[in-house]
């Protein structure tokens, strides 16, 4: 019934939706490269046709330190979320614990409550115990997003992991602890990539915890230094626009890593039976 | 097995440890013993970082706040009154009004374009797989490069929406009878990759063959999507929109880049009023936190309705 002609009439279709819904994302690029006196005409021009890279030398000039501190934020961030989810996720897919039901009751419950009911009482918390301005305040912070999807994404990948594996390790003298280590763990590389993009990710965009947890100049994530950036009246907006295109590069980066990564079934390789 | 249980325990949390030694006191076997020693961090930490700030956070919504407790982090108890000062604001009615036309038109425009995308895709052509990816791409973007991104557009003078529309002179974030469908708009686009992820997942669900016994009898596309996609798809659609309610009453970024609720609170919705209380004006830690309360019982409410609808969709 389906012509040649009728796919390639689909395919022409699907790019210009395609460009329809990432005209935004090109929209960004184009205004990064567009000079300050092109960008003040009530007519823009759709393509850059004198392009200039003087926004991104001035993103780099300024906004380096923030896209640092948002970087420590966020490997720091996918640290703890580790620590925290690997061993939960184990002792919920593969020792039985009774506490897995109500466990994952409170995980749902956590992805539920909006981040501004959480902010509020973080901040009040936080005043009490001197963790505003900090660091692991922040890192905390970040991980009331990220700890709940790690562990479900986690949790979920290594039920399918087969309890022979881990018998046969324990049957070879090892403990629950070793057979975590050196059979669950590695076996769980992909979920554990999966996790891992998304916690980074999250605590790379966060914008909420930035603003309401610090105050003044000592920790400002590129998402405040943006948000500051645009505030001020005389902004020059291809500088906004190289940072935001700058900032947006770990997200497409992992996206492609990811997608590797998801795509590759991990227990094919172990379990040949 | 106790030996087993005493070295991972010791090693996630040394207080387990201890008890873990005489496995036969509580009714514990020592396989659960271990469980509990991995799974104790996670447990710690949502004790700490999700049971106390709720906890305090309706304590935080009996107490009148001021510049001062800020510092000293106390703050007299005062009842309900934070709530009455709430609900009698004359902005409150103002506001839930734009919370409900802000998630229900964001909801309908987003699951319409989002299942219009995943028929579309399911329909398998050349670079098909690749294109579905990048659309992917704004739900992977920090939602200020995004905001910021729309802020620019959305610009009065400047903006390319305005040029686009012929050289229209709206003031798309300083007008207040259009920054709430600025926002929204912003905020559908958002939500479009999210809503065609999981109905393309369903649609994916759906049996071939009833599309090609349909086509037998002589069923036109139409036909076919309103008899087979739609009534099939139906739990995975109750998810989503579900999903999409609760993700969509709790939009803060894309808002207070894009306004921060303004001009003149008319962008606001309960998220970004509750946080414009506390952390600007007066902040009024106390007031702000009794809207959020109020955002918490929707949140739960639509909560659990997605969590039976997801238990339905499983077992179908």
């Amino acid at each position: 019934m389906r012509s040649g002609t009728r796919t390639w009439v689909d395919t022409t279709i699907g790019i210009a939706v395609c460009a329809v819904l990432l005209f935004p994302l090109y929209w960004m690029v184009n205004v990064s490269l567009t000079r300050p006196q092109d960008l003040l005409r009530p007519r823009p021009h759709l393509f850059p046709t004198d392009p200039t890279f003087d926004g991104y030398t001035a993103a780099l000039s300024t906004q380096l330190p923030s896209l640092v501190t948002s970087m420590i934020i966020g490997v720091s961030t996918v640290a703890l979320t580790l620590a925290i989810s690997l061993p939960a996720a184990y002792a919920m897919s593969k020792l039985k614990t009774r506490a897995t039901g109500p466990v994952l009751f409170l995980l749902l419950i956590a992805q539920m409550i909006p981040g501004v009911v959480l902010v509020m009482a973080l901040f009040a918390l936080y005043a009490q115990v001197g963790l505003i301005n900090t660091y692991p305040g922040l890192v905390l912070a970040n991980a009331t997003a990220s700890v709940p999807l790690a562990v479900i994404i986690l949790r979920a990948f290594m039920l399918q992991i087969p309890d022979e594996l881990i018998d046969a390790a324990r049957i070879d003298g090892a403990s629950s602890w070793r057979a975590f280590r050196s059979v669950v763990v590695p076996l769980s590389r992909n979920a554990v990539v999966t996790a891992s993009l998304f916690s980074f990710l999250f605590a790379w965009a966060d914008f909420l915890n930035a603003r309401s947890l610090t105050q003044g100049n000592s920790i400002v994530p590129f998402t405040l230094a943006l948000f500051r950036f645009i505030g001020a009246e005389t902004t020059n907006w291809n500088a906004v626009m190289a940072t935001a295109v700058i900032a947006s590069v770990p997200a497409v980066v992992l996206l492609v890593v990811a997608q590797r990564y998801v795509a590759a079934g991990v227990t094919t390789g172990a379990v040949k039976d | 097995m106790t030996d087993t249980a005493r070295a991972v325990s010791r090693a996630a949390t040394p207080g387990a440890a201890d008890r873990a030694r005489s496995p036969r006191r509580g009714r514990l076997s020592a396989t659960q013993w271990t469980g509990l020693g991995f799974i104790a961090p996670l447990v710690a930490f949502l004790a700490i970082f999700l049971m106390v700030p709720i906890g305090r956070g309706i304590v935080l919504s009996t107490q009148e706040w001021t510049i001062r407790s800020f510092v000293t982090g106390e703050a007299p108890f005062v009842g309900l009154r934070n709530y009455a000062d709430v609900l009698t604001n004359p902005v409150f009615p103002q506001i839930a009004w734009q919370t409900f036309l802000f998630v229900t038109v964001s909801l309908v425009f987003q699951y319409v374009l989002g299942l219009a995308l995943a028929v579309f895709f399911a329909r398998r052509f050349p670079l098909s797989t690749t294109l579905r990816s990048l659309i992917l791409l704004p739900w992977l973007l920090p939602l200020v490069v995004s905001a910021t991104t729309w802020r620019w557009m959305f610009n009065q003078d400047f903006g390319i929406i305005n040029s686009l529309l012929g050289g229209a002179d709206i003031g798309w974030l300083t007008d207040t009878s259009v920054s709430l469908w600025a926002v929204i708009i912003a905020n559908i686009w958002l939500g479009i990759p999210f809503n065609m992820v999981l109905l393309y997942g369903g649609i994916q669900g759906i049996s071939e063959g009833l599309y090609e016994a349909a086509s037998l009898d002589g069923a036109g596309p139409w036909r076919k999507f309103f008899s087979i996609t739609l009534p099939l798809l139906r739990p995975v659609s109750a998810v989503t929109l579900l999903l999409g309610l609760v993700y969509t009453i709790k939009v803060f970024d894309v808002i207070w880049v894009m306004t921060r609720g303004g001009p003149v609170n008319s962008s606001h919705i309960l998220s970004t009023w509750a946080y414009q209380i506390s952390f600007e004006a007066d902040r009024d830690l106390g007031t702000g936190s009794a809207v959020a309360q109020l955002l918490v019982v929707v949140c739960l409410v639509f909560g659990f309705l997605y969590i039976r609808a997801q238990r339905k969709e499983a077992q179908s």
